[in-house]
C-alpha cells in the first residue's frame, strides 16, 4: 500500500475527502520526521517506537570496485515493533 | 527530549485540519495507524515515500541458546516488520 492508497483508504473509512485525509497522513509524517530530525524519540501504542541510532565510523569496501573506503560516522533511524502489532502480524492478535 | 507519543501527533492534527474536533481528528488519527496495520496484517508492505517502507519478513525456524543458562532453545519460526527509512529521513536525521 502507497503512501496514496493509504489517503484513499482513510478518505473511504472517515468518510471525510481526499484533501482532508491527505492532510492527516502528511502531518502525521511530518510530525514524526521532525522528532526523530531533532534526535527525538517517537512511541505509538500498539504500532511501534522510532528513535535514532548513532553509528561509528568504520572502515568498509566498495562492492562494484573493492577499494578500500572509510565510512563517517552516522546517525540512522531505528523503528521497534509494538507489542499489539508483533502479535497480529503473527497471526496471534 | 521528551517522546512524542500518539497525542502529540493528534494536537498536530487537530490544528492542521479545519471544522474538526479534537475527538474527531484523534479518530481519524487512530484510522490511519489502523489502516498501516491491517495491511501489514495481510502480509502486504506500506510505502510512505519521504518517510520510508514498512515489510513484514518471514523468519526461519533455528536454534539459540539461552545466555543465562547456555541451554539450547527452539526459536519458533515467525514473521518480523522492518523499516527501511527513505533517502529524504536519512538526510534529515544527519543534518
Amino acid at each position: 500500500m502507497t503512501r496514496g492508497e493509504l489517503i484513499e483508504r482513510v478518505a473511504r473509512e472517515c468518510q471525510i475527502n481526499l484533501k482532508q485525509a491527505e492532510i492527516v497522513v502528511s502531518t502525521i509524517f511530518r510530525a514524526m520526521s521532525e522528532t526523530l530530525a531533532d534526535g527525538g524519540r517517537v512511541e505509538i501504542r500498539g504500532f511501534g517506537s522510532f528513535e535514532v541510532r548513532a553509528y561509528a565510523a568504520y572502515k568498509g569496501r566498495n562492492p562494484k570496485t573493492g577499494r578500500e573506503v572509510m565510512v563517517g560516522p552516522k546517525k540512522a533511524p531505528f523503528f521497534k515493533t509494538g507489542k499489539e502489532l508483533r502479535e497480529r502480524i503473527n497471526g496471534e492478535g | 527530549m521528551a517522546t512524542m507519543t500518539k497525542a502529540d501527533i493528534v494536537e498536530q492534527v487537530y490544528d492542521n485540519l479545519d471544522g474538526f474536533s479534537k475527538k474527531e481528528s484523534a479518530d481519524i488519527v487512530e484510522m490511519v495507524f489502523e489502516s498501516i496495520k491491517e495491511t501489514l496484517e495481510t502480509g502486504e508492505k506500506i510505502k510512505i515515500s519521504g518517510f520510508g517502507n514498512f515489510v513484514v519478513r518471514q523468519k526461519k525456524e533455528r536454534t539459540g541458546r539461552n545466555p543465562q543458562t547456555g541451554e539450547e532453545i527452539r526459536i519458533a519460526p515467525r514473521k518480523v516488520l522492518t523499516f527501511k527509512p527513505s533517502q529524504v529521513l536519512k538526510n534529515a536525521i544527519n543534518t
